[in-house]
């Protein structure tokens, strides 16, 4: 820890430890070298969340790296929160990765096991897994905390610190074993969880419950994933084809009966294209205005859960969505009413 | 046992095309017991090859052959004859028999006739499952005796990954591979040892897998 009681001391450490209800973001990176297709994307994030996550090559497809994207974003004076998997990096690359990322400016770390290549754009490429995510978590603290490379050999000079995170999927199994795997992750150097995105929150409450037992919530700062549905296509993509979630039949009906009243599919084929495109506008709306309300639901309900300290919202290729979620939820450092009295001090 | 398939004739055709005279050598051991390179696929193979060659417009002369074990040289001896009188040795053994073959009788190229798949047991009439990727080190006392070096997508040694549910392997779902951390929390569970798996398991030394370089054993008390 240093002198002044932060372990790294970015935004996200800061209004943690200040004891706000949180929430951070998230931009997937261009699959092209395009520089505006971030800048556009990063201006709906601006000043509305903490930090902002940037995938590392999510799906397994080629993207512009992590660390590349996080120094557009600190250019632009938003906070970034790199992602890095094990899935492409053996433990020479990581490090050697980590030590520039600080060197650039980057202060929150999410350690990931990563996807398997075989849902990308590369199935043919070769596995590292050199690491997983627990113990490269072990390794980022103790570069952090004992100035050591993974080898034991010292760090001779700046040590790269990192506020780090983990992720945890509540709706994976066997569910007994996932509070404990939390457990393992904390007991690695875990300073925050952000979790899978929750679509079923009694699920949520049940883990919660367990984590609170074994006494978690006071050892790591607890974000929920949570994101809004764009259509029903989307509601029922998740369901059945990502791996580890699960969705509330609930929501997908709710989807469905979001766009009733409104001219079917099948009616809008038969339309003169003018009045097809207004129809269907008309029907996009109604699905988006469902999906976010859901999403502030869901962000409601896990205020109330004991433990967690904010949400993390996944809006990736939806990014405009996030302001209207976090202005409805009233949460974040512009929306958050407690924010407004007490200004957040920045290094 | 080593575990192997053959490749596709049309390959085998290609690696055969500049030879006239071929001989097709199988193996009386690992591959005998997978179906894969032992005398009938042997026989099969050069029945076909036979055929193949013959509608391709030139019968080429095909023969046969299958020595016990083609990863010692003592073996392979007996086919010695028979490799003077070939242009080519199509082997069907591991790729520790073709490079026996190709290291004992240097003057003749033999190339391999299967694809060497795995360190695997016979779970069912038919089929065969990857148990081992000889790590070097093993860990098996650790995980209930189920290996996640070779049956976990992503050689995990902390627990399953999120995307495990329903005890399968989330990668490749549609062949609804067992996820094999969720077969080891249950068998440790049964054990009463989960213990084992709440404790963090540092990084692998993958020093003595193949990442460390070529492998060589040396017992000197074996040796003569
Ligand atoms: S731990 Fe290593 S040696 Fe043991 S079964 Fe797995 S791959 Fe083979
Ligand atoms: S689902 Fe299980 S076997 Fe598959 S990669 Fe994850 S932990 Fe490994």
């Amino acid at each position: 820890m240093s002198d002044n009681g932060y372990i790294v001391g970015s935004n996200l450490e800061k209004a943690l430890k200040a004891g706000y209800f949180v929430a951070t973001g998230e931009l997937g990176p261009p699959q092209s070298a395009d520089r505006h297709e971030i800048e556009h994307k990063a201006k709906f994030l601006k000043g509305i969340v903490e930090s902002v996550n940037i995938t590392d090559c999510q799906t397994a497809v080629v993207r512009m790296s992590s660390i590349s994207v996080a120094v557009i974003l600190l250019e632009l004076g938003i906070e970034p929160n790199i992602q890095m998997t094990c899935r492409d990096r053996n433990r020479i690359a990581i490090q050697s990765d980590l030590l520039g990322a600080y060197a650039l400016g980057c202060r929150n770390l999410l350690c990931l096991t990563g996807d398997h290549q075989t849902f990308g754009n590369h199935p043919q490429s070769k596995n590292v897994h050199d690491l997983d995510s627990i113990s490269l978590l072990q390794m980022c603290r103790d570069m952090r905390d004992k100035k050591i490379f993974q080898c034991g050999e010292p760090i001779k000079g700046q040590e790269p610190r990192f506020f780090l995170g983990a992720a945890a999927n509540p709706f994976a199994d066997p569910f007994e074993f996932r509070p404990y795997r939390l457990g393992k992750k904390v007991a690695a150097g875990a300073d925050f969880i952000q979790t899978q995105l929750i679509f079923n929150v009694p699920k949520f409450q049940e883990f919660m419950r367990r984590v609170v037992d074994l006494g978690l919530h006071e050892k790591v700062y607890i974000l929920a994933g949570v994101g809004p549905i764009k259509s029903l296509a989307a509601a029922q993509y998740m369901a059945t084809k990502v791996p580890g979630m699960e969705v509330d039949p609930e929501y997908i009906e709710r989807m469905k009966n979001a766009t009733k009243g409104l001219p079917s599919l099948a009616e809008i084929k038969n339309m003169p294209p003018q009045e097809a495109a207004e129809a269907r506008r008309l029907r996009k709306e109604a699905s988006e205005a469902e999906g976010i309300r859901i999403c502030v639901e869901i962000i409601n309900e896990c205020k109330k859960i004991e433990g967690v300290h904010g949400v993390h919202i996944m809006a990736i290729e939806w990014e405009e969505a996030v302001d209207q979620i976090v202005r409805q939820a009233q949460i974040g450092p512009k929306y958050d009413p407690a924010r407004q009295s007490a200004t957040l001090q920045t290094d | 046992m080593i575990v192997a398939q053959q490749k596709p004739l049309e390959e085998i055709m290609g690696m055969i095309a500049n030879a006239e005279k071929v001989l097709i050598l199988g193996c009386g051991t690992c591959v005998t017991v997978c179906f894969a390179g032992g005398e009938k696929e042997v026989a099969i193979l050069a029945s076909q090859l036979r055929m193949a060659t013959r509608l391709a417009g030139h019968e080429k002369e095909i023969r046969e052959f299958t020595v016990q074990r083609q990863c010692e040289y003592e073996y392979n001896e007996q086919a010695a004859d028979y490799v003077r009188d070939a242009d080519l040795i199509v082997s069907l053994a591991c790729g520790i028999g073709v490079q026996t073959m190709n290291e004992q009788f240097p003057e003749k190229l033999t190339v391999p006739g299967l694809n060497t798949s795995g360190l695997s047991q016979p779970t069912e009439q038919g089929v065969w499952e990857e148990r081992c990727q000889a790590c070097g080190d093993c860990i098996l006392a650790l995980t209930g005796g189920l290996c996640p070096i070779a049956r976990c997508a992503k050689s995990l040694l902390n627990g399953p990954c999120g995307g495990s549910q329903r005890g399968i392997c989330e990668v490749y779902a549609e062949r609804q591979t067992p996820c094999v951390w969720d077969q080891i929390y249950h068998r440790l569970k049964d054990l009463g040892q989960l213990e084992k798996l709440m404790e963090i398991r540092p990084p692998k030394n993958w020093h003595t897998s193949r990442d460390g370089g070529q492998r060589k054993i040396v017992r000197e008390d074996l040796r003569l």
